[in-house]
């Protein structure tokens, strides 16, 4: 039964694409794209992969709508006319899917437990991870720990990231032609938007500290929380305009963020060297490994949430700044 | 049990998802996008019981956040899009 | 006991899937913007109530119905909100209900 919902939602998710590829208006593109990334996420949920869900949801249907209206808002709407060589796009399009497909035949079958993932990899986790780190959630772990090194790319990534779209578009460019009478007086149809914000803001960030440190027992970790605090930040910046949200949380603050995540990271790396084990080597950071390993995870969580913090509003300060 | 629910959520997804493609204004749209993200909290709910695995809730309760800060997202952008253009007219004039 | 909370949950859970049915037919039949909205609203309050109190009903008194009864708060704080930024934007921006009654002039412009 829960296959036949996986395949509705997959059938509505190929509605979506189709309808986002056919229209010419990017606005309703980016807001189509809202929702692909909501269905794709109920998706993840429904194959029970509960992170990559929450992931999914936080950037993909939250910020990444924020960020491309952000970009829309500096160019136009309409798509422009389409180039005229499309038979050539369209046929080196078909031979790739042609090859994927014909790819995904030599796959095991779907949660087969004679595949080799299975037999290999996975058990050895499952069985390993109450031994060496003794934490709830196996994704944690393994995402903290055992394939440790991968996430410190990946933080570098989202890093240069950050860096490169700061170069592109700049930073700390003061808010120029509007003037702010006018900027107030629309705030004034939206003061109730504005009053249940302020509520709600603190609690939003609250809920991005728990599901921070929560990473090691349930579905949560250090992607989802930065996500969910940039959320929280953006949502004081639509509210209150952008003076504020600078004056809040300055650009020297965002860059020292952006910089110092990445810097946690590596310097737990290097302390494991230090202490005598292995680079990323967690055990030996405190006295007993298994405290040690969790020691270590939870610090290089910390690292990533605040290089994606850091990142997401930089990025959105740097569109917000040249809009206006 | 959960069943009804679930297949009842499920077509409303797709009924919003037809108001989406065809709403002839934007704000039609925004109206789909803002309803397939509550529905989205109700099926993750629902589904999460249906599992037996109760501690998948904090989902639902992120995506109730961002289907929120992304609807005022738009609605903001609306609006400087508004004032935008009224000052390039009253400049222009 | 535990039959008879199985019993309302069940009926509670039914209950909200018809709302959300009805809400979700309703924006995809109604004329124009607003009575769409409205529509809209009655997925967003009734079945969100009913549903999520017969799953609360299920769960008991543990940190799972906590976490449903913020949910439920946090849903019945912030869909009035987002209906009423969306109206207001909406009428900012020129939309204009749908009148059966007047014939040429005033047309609802989009």
């Amino acid at each position: 039964m829960i296959v036949i919902f996986g395949i509705f939602l997959l059938t509505l998710l190929v509605i979506t694409a189709i309808a986002i590829v056919r229209t010419d208006n990017l606005f309703v593109a980016v807001m189509l794209m809202g929702i692909a990334s909501l269905l794709i996420a109920s998706n993840f949920f429904l194959l029970d992969a509960a992170d990559v869900a929450l992931t999914e949801a936080a950037v993909g249907a939250g910020i990444s709508t924020v960020l491309f209206l952000s970009a829309l808002a500096l160019t136009s709407e309409r798509e422009r006319a389409k180039s005229s060589n499309r038979i050539l796009s369209f046929t080196v399009v078909a031979a790739a899917a042609l090859i994927l497909i014909y790819a995904t035949f030599d796959k095991p079958r779907f949660g087969d437990p004679e595949a080799p993932v299975q037999t290999h990899v996975a058990p050895w986790y499952l069985e390993k991870t109450p031994e060496y780190i003794d934490i709830p959630n196996v994704v944690t772990a393994v995402l903290g720990s055992f394939r440790g090194y991968d996430t410190l790319g990946e933080v570098f990534v989202v890093f240069t990231a950050g860096i490169g779209v700061l170069f592109l578009l700049g930073s700390g460019v003061p808010l120029g032609s509007l003037p702010r009478e006018k900027i107030n007086e629309g705030l004034r149809h939206h003061l109730i938007p504005r009053v249940v914000g302020r509520v709600l803001i603190p609690f939003i960030l609250l809920f991005g500290l728990y599901v921070q440190f929560h990473g090691e027992y349930g579905p949560g970790g250090g992607f989802q929380a930065g996500a969910i605090i940039a959320a929280a930040i953006i949502l004081f910046a639509l509210l209150e305009g952008e003076r504020r949200a600078l004056s809040v949380l300055p650009e020297r603050v965002l860059l020292g963020l952006v910089a110092f995540g990445p810097l946690l990271y590596g310097a737990v790396g290097v302390a494991g060297i230090v202490l005598g084990g292995n680079f990323l080597d967690y055990s030996v950071l405190s006295d007993d490994p298994v405290k040690g390993q969790q020691l270590g995870i939870l610090l290089i969580e910390a690292g990533v949430g605040v290089t994606v913090t850091g990142v997401l509003l930089s990025i959105f300060h740097a569109f917000a700044a040249r809009g206006r | 049990m959960y069943y009804v629910v679930t297949i009842a959520t499920l077509v409303t997804m797709g009924l919003a998802l037809i108001r989406a493609v065809l709403g002839p204004s934007v704000y039609d749209r925004v109206l789909a996008v803002n309803m397939i993200g509550t529905k989205t909290v109700l099926l993750l709910s629902v589904i999460a019981f249906l599992y037996g695995r109760p501690d998948f809730l904090d989902l639902a309760l992120a995506y109730a956040l961002i289907n929120f800060i992304g609807v005022l997202a738009v609605l903001e952008f609306f609006r400087n899009r508004a004032l935008r253009r009224s000052t390039e007219r009253d400049e222009g004039t | 006991m535990t039959t008879l909370l199985d019993i309302l949950s069940w009926v509670l859970l039914t209950l909200g899937g018809l709302s959300v049915l009805i809400g979700g037919i309703g924006a995809l039949r109604m004329p124009d913007l607003y009575t769409r909205m409205h529509a809209a609203s009655v997925t967003d309050s009734m079945g969100t109530i009913l549903v999520l109190l017969g799953i609360m009903l299920q769960a008991g008194w543990s940190l799972a119905t906590i976490k449903l009864i913020a949910i439920l708060l946090f849903l019945l704080l912030t869909s009035p909100t987002s209906s009423n930024a969306l109206a207001s934007a909406a009428l900012l921006a020129g939309t204009r209900p749908f009148d059966d009654a007047v014939q040429d002039d005033d047309e609802g412009q989009e």
